[in-house]
This record gives C-alpha cells, sequence and structure tokens, in this order.
C-alpha cells in the first residue's frame, strides 16, 4: 500500500522537493515564458511586450504557413504509415521467434536507435548523395547492362544520369522511416507478445489462412500497440528539424524549420512561441486521443 | 554436410512459427538491410584510403589519425561527455527520487506530477530547445567566459531536464516489483525511515539505476537540437560539430569521429543489457514499462 505523505513528512519532502524544483524551475518556467510569448509582441530590438494579442496565432493560419502545417503533418502520416507497415511483421517475427532468437532480433531493431541520431542521419547522407553508394552501384549496374547490349549488337543506354535521391522530400521521409523505425516495433512487439495466442490457433484451425488470421484477429487484437506505436512516431516525425534540415531540399521546410528560423533569424519571437505551442497542442491532443481509446479498449475487455 | 543427411527433413513450420515464413524471413531481412546498411558502409569507408570516400582503394587508419589530431572535433568531444557525465549524475538522482516518491507516497496532486513530468518525454525536441533557448537569454544568462567545464552549465542544466524524466519511468518500472512488506519488516527491527530507504529499497533498484544512468548518458550524448538552441555561439558539442561538418561536406574524418562513436554507443548498449536484460534496451519506449 502507498503511504500518505504525512506519516513520513520529513522524507517525502527531501525527496519530492529536488525534482519537483527542477521541473518547475528548468522545464516548466521555460514553457511557461514561450506560451506567454505566444501571445506577446516583438516591442523595439530585443524587448517582447506581453499584450494577450492572439496575432501570432492568426498568422500561423496565413496560407503559407497552413501549407507548412499541411505538409508536415503529410510527411508524418506517410512516415508512419511505411513504419507501421515494415513494423508489423517484424514485431510478429520477434514476438513468435524462439527465446534466444527474440532477444538477438530485439537487439538489432534497438540498435540503431541507441545510436547518434547525427551519426545516423550523415550516414544517409553518404548512402544517398549524387555520388553516393546508391548510385554508384547504379552507375555500374547502368555501364554493365549498356556494355552488354552492345555487346549484343544493340543500342547502349545512352548517358548516366544519376538518381536524385537527397535534398528532397522522399529523403526526408526515408531518413524519418530509417530514424523512427525502432519507436514502433517496440509497442508493437509488447502487445502481440501478451495476445492470447490460442485465438489465432483457433482461427487457423477453424480454417482462416494465414493474411486472413493476421488481418480479422492480429490486428484488431493488436489494436492498443498499433495505437500507441502511431502515436510514437508521428509526434517526433511531426516535429522534426534535423531530418528535413539535412536531408530536405528548399521545399521540404517542416514546422520545427520554421520555427528555427524565428528563433534565430527572422527574430519574431513571438510568432516562433505560437508556432512551438501549436506543435504542443497538436502533441497534446494527441496523447488524450491515445488515452481515450485505451480506456474504450478497457472497458470492452471489462 | 553429414548432419543434414542424418536428419529428416526439416519439418514444415508450426502454425505460429512466423520466423519460419518467408514473407516473414523477407520483411525482418530487409528491414535490417535497411537499418543497418547505411550506418555499416559508414563505418567500412572510414577506413578508405580516399578523399572522396566512394571508390574503395585500400585500408587506412590516417582518417582516425586526423580525426584525433583535429582540435576542435577533440575539443567539441570532450565537452560531450563532459556535460554527458554530469547531466547523468544530476538525472540519476533526481530521476531515483521521482521514482520513489511517487511510487511511496499519496499526496494531493500526485497526478499532476507525474503527468507533468511526462511532459519532457512527450513533447517534440525543437518545443523544449525553444523553450531553453528563450530561458537562458531571458531569465538565466549564463555567462560564457566561466572556466571550463562550468561554462557548459546551461546545457548540462537543459539535458538533465529532459533525461531525469526518463530515468524517473526506468527506476519506477523496477520498483513495481519490489515487495513493500521488505521495506516494513527493516522499519520494524528498528530501521528509521532514511535507514530501511538506503538499505532495503535502492540495493534493489540498483540494476535499474544502472540502465538509467546508462541511458541518461546516451541521451545526453544523442541530443542535438535542444543544444543546439541551448548552446552560446562558442560552446561546441560532438553533435553540433558533426553538424557543421555535414554541412560542408562528407569526408572520411567524420566518417572516423562516427565510427568511434558508433563503438562507444554499442559497448554502452551492451553495459546496460548485461544489467537489466532485454528491459534496458526499450527503456521509456515500450509499453512493457508501464
Amino acid at each position: 500500500m502507498e503511504q500518505s505523505w504525512r506519516q513520513a513528512k520529513s522524507i517525502f519532502m527531501t525527496l519530492i522537493s529536488a525534482p519537483l524544483f527542477w521541473l518547475v524551475a528548468f522545464f516548466i518556467i521555460p514553457m511557461g515564458i514561450v506560451w506567454l510569448y505566444s501571445f506577446g509582441e516583438n516591442s523595439g530590438l530585443i524587448d517582447i511586450a506581453f499584450t494577450g494579442t492572439w496575432s501570432n496565432y492568426a498568422h500561423a493560419f496565413d496560407p503559407l504557413y497552413l501549407g507548412i502545417f499541411a505538409k508536415s503533418i503529410g510527411v508524418a502520416v506517410v512516415t508512419t504509415f511505411f513504419c507501421l507497415v515494415l513494423g508489423f511483421p517484424v514485431a510478429m517475427a520477434i514476438t513468435f521467434a524462439p527465446d534466444k532468437a527474440k532477444s538477438w532480433l530485439l537487439l538489432l531493431i534497438m540498435l540503431p536507435f541507441w545510436t547518434n541520431l547525427l551519426v545516423r542521419t550523415y550516414a544517409l547522407i553518404a548512402v544517398l548523395r549524387t555520388n553516393g553508394y546508391v548510385n554508384m552501384t547504379y552507375q555500374f549496374l547502368w555501364e554493365r547492362t549498356s556494355g552488354l547490349m552492345t555487346l549484343l549488337g544493340m543500342q547502349p543506354l545512352g548517358d548516366f544520369h544519376p538518381a536524385i535521391l537527397l535534398y528532397n522530400n522522399f529523403a526526408v521521409v526515408f531518413g524519418l522511416v530509417f530514424v523512427n523505425l525502432p519507436f514502433m516495433v517496440l509497442p508493437l512487439y509488447s502487445t502481440l507478445d501478451r495476445m492470447d495466442r490460442s485465438l489465432l490457433e483457433a482461427s487457423l484451425d477453424l480454417g482462416a489462412g494465414h493474411i486472413r488470421t493476421v488481418w480479422n484477429v492480429m490486428v484488431p487484437l493488436a489494436g492498443p500497440g498499433i495505437v500507441s506505436g502511431i502515436l510514437i512516431t508521428f509526434i517526433p516525425s511531426l516535429g522534426a528539424y534535423l531530418t528535413p534540415d539535412l536531408l530536405g531540399g528548399p521545399d521540404s521546410q517542416m514546422i520545427a524549420n520554421v520555427i528555427e528560423s524565428q528563433f534565430k533569424r527572422a527574430n519574431n519571437w513571438p510568432f516562433g512561441a505560437a508556432l512551438s505551442f501549436i506543435l504542443v497542442y497538436m502533441t497534446f491532443i494527441g496523447v488524450a486521443l491515445q488515452g481515450v481509446i485505451e480506456s474504450r479498449n478497457k472497458r470492452r475487455q471489462a | 554436410m553429414t548432419e543434414a543427411i542424418a536428419r529428416p527433413r526439416k519439418l514444415p513450420p508450426a502454425p505460429l512459427e512466423y520466423l519460419r515464413r518467408w514473407p516473414i524471413r523477407l520483411s525482418v531481412g530487409a528491414v535490417l538491410v535497411f537499418l543497418y546498411a547505411p550506418l555499416i558502409t559508414l563505418m567500412i569507408f572510414s577506413f578508405n584510403d580516399s578523399k572522396a570516400n566512394v571508390v574503395w582503394r585500400g585500408f587506412t587508419l590516417k582518417y582516425y589519425i586526423k580525426a584525433l589530431h583535429n582540435d576542435s572535433l577533440i575539443q567539441a568531444f570532450s565537452n560531450s561527455m563532459v556535460i554527458a557525465f554530469f547531466s547523468t549524475v544530476l538525472s540519476l538522482i533526481l530521476g531515483a527520487m521521482a521514482a520513489i516518491v511517487l511510487w511511496r507516497f499519496r499526496f494531493p496532486g500526485k497526478t499532476v506530477f507525474d503527468g507533468a513530468l511526462a511532459i519532457p518525454i512527450v513533447v517534440p525536441e525543437i518545443c523544449m530547445g525553444v523553450g531553453m533557448l528563450v530561458f537562458f537569454a531571458k531569465v538565466l544568462p549564463w555567462p560564457q567566459e566561466m572556466p571550463w567545464p562550468l561554462n557548459l552549465g546551461n546545457i548540462i542544466i537543459a539535458h538533465v531536464s529532459f533525461s531525469f524524466p526518463f530515468v524517473a519511468v526506468v527506476v519506477r518500472a523496477r520498483l513495481a516489483s519490489f515487495n513493500r512488506e521488505m521495506e516494513e519488516a527493516a522499519k520494524d527491527l528498528g530501521a528509521s525511515e532514511f535507514r530501511a530507504l538506503m538499505d532495503v529499497v535502492i540495493p534493489h533498484i540498483q540494476p535499474s539505476l544502472i540502465a538509467g544512468a546508462l541511458l541518461a548518458f546516451t541521451l545526453s550524448l544523442d541530443d542535438f537540437v535542444i543544444t543546439f538552441f541551448t548552446a552560446g555561439p562558442d560552446t561546441i558539442t560532438f553533435p553540433v560539430k558533426v553538424y557543421s561538418m555535414v554541412r560542408f561536406s562528407v569526408t572520411p574524418e567524420v566518417n572516423a569521429a562516427s565510427t568511434i562513436l558508433i563503438v562507444v554507443t554499442v559497448l554502452l548498449t551492451f553495459l546496460a543489457l548485461k544489467f537489466q536484460g532485454s528491459q534496458a534496451l526499450t527503456a521509456g519506449h515500450g509499453a512493457d514499462d508501464k
């Protein structure tokens, strides 16, 4: 049983003071200031006056910024979709693997997550750039095929044009999937692992094929895991800064890049603050939605 | 060979042995190639004796030597290590305290504290980075002329703010398996509240403290966005340095530095595994932690 804090006041106070102080002083207050700024206006070169205006939020609904929001959401949706489609079979494989293979597979999936984000993004640049490894392989194959065709007396393939794989939206989605895939696999795995296997066996025994069993039994049962997997990949993708910055082109700006430029270059802090708080609100909505879905699921099971 | 002859033909996979079915095998293989091919090529080509760094021209260690002689890179690396060290120590203490309080006590505002502690985990990095930028610009300007490593204080503070809630999650997961009666027995036998905590609870959560420390260390070493917003123009950490190098070009020197970092991370991961089993792997991100 949990103890009431009154029974051991001194130890309770000692234990809670430091984390509470830190959380308030170095997280809540900074975020609170940003929140206040989102209702403020620039006055003078570096001063910001809190005027209670909604104009920063209104500014965020300009077609230009609405477009960027739409684009960010689109990129995050596509990323989450690919993570789910790629991650589900992997989670299945881990769940039904023998114990030893299970821990190795988990390790293999999680190891990249522990690796520095910047290093991983850099690795993608080296692979995807115009004279990167993908294009080198492509060129090699192209020239060999061309040579072979000449040898056979056919028209050669013509000049080699490298595929443009970097500095566009494709690269951003590719990079985000690369970075976020492990986040998707984990929650999927942990729900699949707790699933009642006899239901799957029953479905197979009663004549449903594997595809039907997966689609009609496994996927609905894994619902909560799918929801939290979607959330855990969608939020970081929506607020991604580094990936669009390093892998994207001039038209791949996402919200985070706009926020950065408002704070570091355009020096319009109130507007940047409003944009980042829109992102925070979206996060809260996502978390709340997940909570609602989860409690509804629990009620159904009860 | 003989084994294959001696054994009867392989049994077909059992209904739920999905790992033995080809579509699943294929997708697992494809995902692993997708996740590892870029990292492994990066590591291999750090030993490549060519500036253009595309075609293999023989083995060399010269880019490692070059990276080790690059003073600003070394400076950035030691900054990162110092920040990660202090951030880990502070996060560990704060995280463990928060976890114990939430596990042990009922108090008014508990749900609020619990929820507030989860915000730094879910909020996008950029929002927190902006918060830190504003905070250190307006409320607590950090003097940059302080002697090293005190001038890194603002980055350390920022890192602790996003790391200690993760530590709290890991420690709390471990506390869930603690039998409260043990602590009560200690108290019945005359131990004070504090003594019971230190001698009975802390030893039980020790593996999670180690796993939490490793998590905090990696999170700090890994962070780019928040550091980028918090740091003044003169303080550079390893990710910030790599960022500015990458903006110019892809060079074997960056490959070498990255390879060193990957090796450090892999070693840390194996340490975490040794101390907390596979639970450490998923720290803070699995539904297991609930």
